[in-house]
């Protein structure tokens, strides 16, 4: 009893802080459209001469659903892996402080943080969808399929954004924190299967791709999103490495989150 | 009765002694000032009684609870407002009232209740609705209050509560401070470096380089310099050395004109 009193104290903690951030985007949207142009550029422009020329074995599929997914898990991984620059903004401000003074266990608050970061996700995903129904990529509409692309959307964006968070809580300052964001999402990007195949990369960068968690969730949005598209991995597999790259991010996240108010 | 006392309370910055030994305690009712110049170790007193930095040395306890042991505890009997701009801007005073009910665990059919009162106590009901960036300094630094105060913490810190406000709005603040205690009979802890606002204090320390110089009711502090015609300002020039200009690093005196103009 005492247990269950707990988990659903830290799930309600953890959704306070969620609700937060939902609240000032319902105030302010803006971000969220602005947000949606980079993906349309690279559906748009990389797609579609990509397509052309038929360069890159995709298992049949047109070039641009191939990569429909990638961009997809690409446009959350660029949201949430500049996240930690809103905490360190926070860390300006006083916010931080008074949520750290608070009772709100040190996990809730990060994961909170995290969910929040999907809701962001999310939006990105309905804007994919429509992008991609617009080119002509065939989309797997069933219902199921769509609400798995959500869970996957949402794990991603928790895993990155708390990500985010550790670098932020280590390096403190605005400066050194873009520096590093700069350096981690083009390789992050690159060395994952978002826009090319794992099996066409040198040996060096398969190895890369595959302790990459981006690697899993385009594997398994591709699985989702299209009717055609193939897990090479398993979803249960690709659903398993990302929560529990998420459960050991938040963990070392919780220990490092206070120092960003020291 | 005590709700704050602490045991030669230190922390080390590497070679540099922040607080420095610190031995003080905190009658339940009383209105406490820590007063010092920038980089005296007031605010990182504050930040090791509200459990945000651990103490390298020695121990302090808040209404009975250990502040590195019983750090849990602490957390749900103070109230916080720190230096810094904590309300969101991008909220309205209304939710960033109800996100701390929430993360406070005030039971949802007392909230919205809990919450108007808070309000209407802080003068903010007119503006409840309104994004908190719209807001003023003085309004801002009273829906700060209103928020830590919503938990009825036994214990309310705040650190430079009226830095960068006008004297206008500065005493509508302490005006509503007052009121706290004695409507609810909060102990109220704050830093300050105006001398003006030690006279509103029971009891103040003067901190100087970490360590606690002198401590007593203002009346005493003056008494000990020769006499009742004498300010606060002598009493500060005389125990800390009129050092006002000592301390402050870059990053304080970023920081704190920065919180003068987002609420000035």
């Amino acid at each position: 009893m005492g247990a269950i009193t707990a988990v659903a104290g830290f799930a309600e903690k953890t959704f306070v802080i969620a609700e937060l951030e939902a609240r000032k985007l319902r105030h302010d949207p803006t971000e969220l459209l602005t947000r949606a142009i980079q993906p349309a550029l690279w559906l748009v422009v990389l797609g579609s001469v990509f397509t052309r020329t038929h360069a890159i074995p995709t298992g049949g599929l047109p070039y641009l659903d191939f990569m429909a997914p990638g961009i997809l898990a690409q446009s959350v991984l660029f949201i949430a892996i500049f996240y930690g620059i809103a905490v360190i903004w926070e860390r300006d401000l006083g916010l931080v402080h008074k949520l750290l003074v608070s009772p709100t266990p040190r996990t809730a608050l990060v994961l909170g943080k995290a969910v929040s970061a999907g809701v962001r996700g999310l939006s990105q995903a309905v804007i994919i969808y429509l992008l991609a129904w617009l080119l002509g990529v065939k989309i797997n509409w069933h219902p199921l399929a769509l609400i798995g692309v959500l869970v996957v959307v949402l794990l991603g964006a928790a895993c990155f954004s708390t990500l985010s968070l550790i670098i932020a809580a280590i390096v403190k300052t605005r400066e050194r924190f873009m520096g590093i964001g700069q350096v981690l999402t083009m390789p992050l990007f690159f060395a994952s299967n978002a826009i090319y195949p794992v099996a066409i990369m040198p040996t060096w960068l398969q190895v890369c791709a595959q302790v990459n968690p981006l690697t899993y969730e385009v594997d398994a949005l591709r699985a989702l999103m299209l009717p055609a598209g193939q897990s090479l991995h398993g979803l249960g597999l690709d659903g398993a490495i990302l929560v529990i790259v998420l459960a050991g991010l938040v963990l070392v996240g919780a220990r490092l989150y206070p120092r960003i108010a020291t | 009765m005590s709700v704050l006392e602490t045991k030669d309370l230190t922390r080390r910055f590497g070679t540099l002694t922040a607080v420095d030994a610190l031995t003080m305690s905190v009658e339940a009712g009383e209105i406490f000032a820590l007063l010092g110049a920038n980089g005296a170790g007031k605010t990182v007193t504050m930040k090791m009684l509200t459990t945000l930095l651990r103490p390298s040395g020695g121990n302090a306890r808040v209404a009975g609870f250990d502040i590195v042991h019983h750090a849990a505890q602490v957390r749900r009997v103070i109230g916080y407002v720190p230096q810094l701009v904590s309300a969101d801007g991008a909220l309205t005073g209304y939710e960033n009232l109800l996100i701390f009910a929430k993360l406070y665990d005030i039971a949802r059919s007392d909230r919205d209740e809990r919450i108007r009162e808070a309000l209407a106590f802080m003068e903010l009901t007119e503006v409840r609705d309104k994004l908190v960036r719209e807001y003023s300094g003085g309004m801002i630094r009273r829906l700060e209050i209103a928020a830590a105060m919503l938990h009825r913490p036994p214990v309310l810190f705040l650190d430079e509560p009226t830095i960068g406000l006008d004297p206008i709005a500065r005493r509508a603040v302490w005006e509503r401070i007052e009121d706290l205690r004695s409507q609810y009979g909060t102990t109220i802890v704050f830093t300050t470096h105006l001398m003006e606002e030690a006279d509103v204090c029971t009891r103040l320390a003067i901190m100087h380089r970490g360590r606690i110089v002198t401590l007593g009711t203002p009346s005493e502090l003056k008494a000990s310099i020769g006499g009742a015609d004498r300010t606060m300002d002598d009493v500060f020039i005389h125990y800390a050395g009129g050092a006002v200009e000592a301390g402050g690093t870059y990053r304080e005196t970023s920081r704190a004109r920065r919180v003068a103009q987002r609420l000035g």
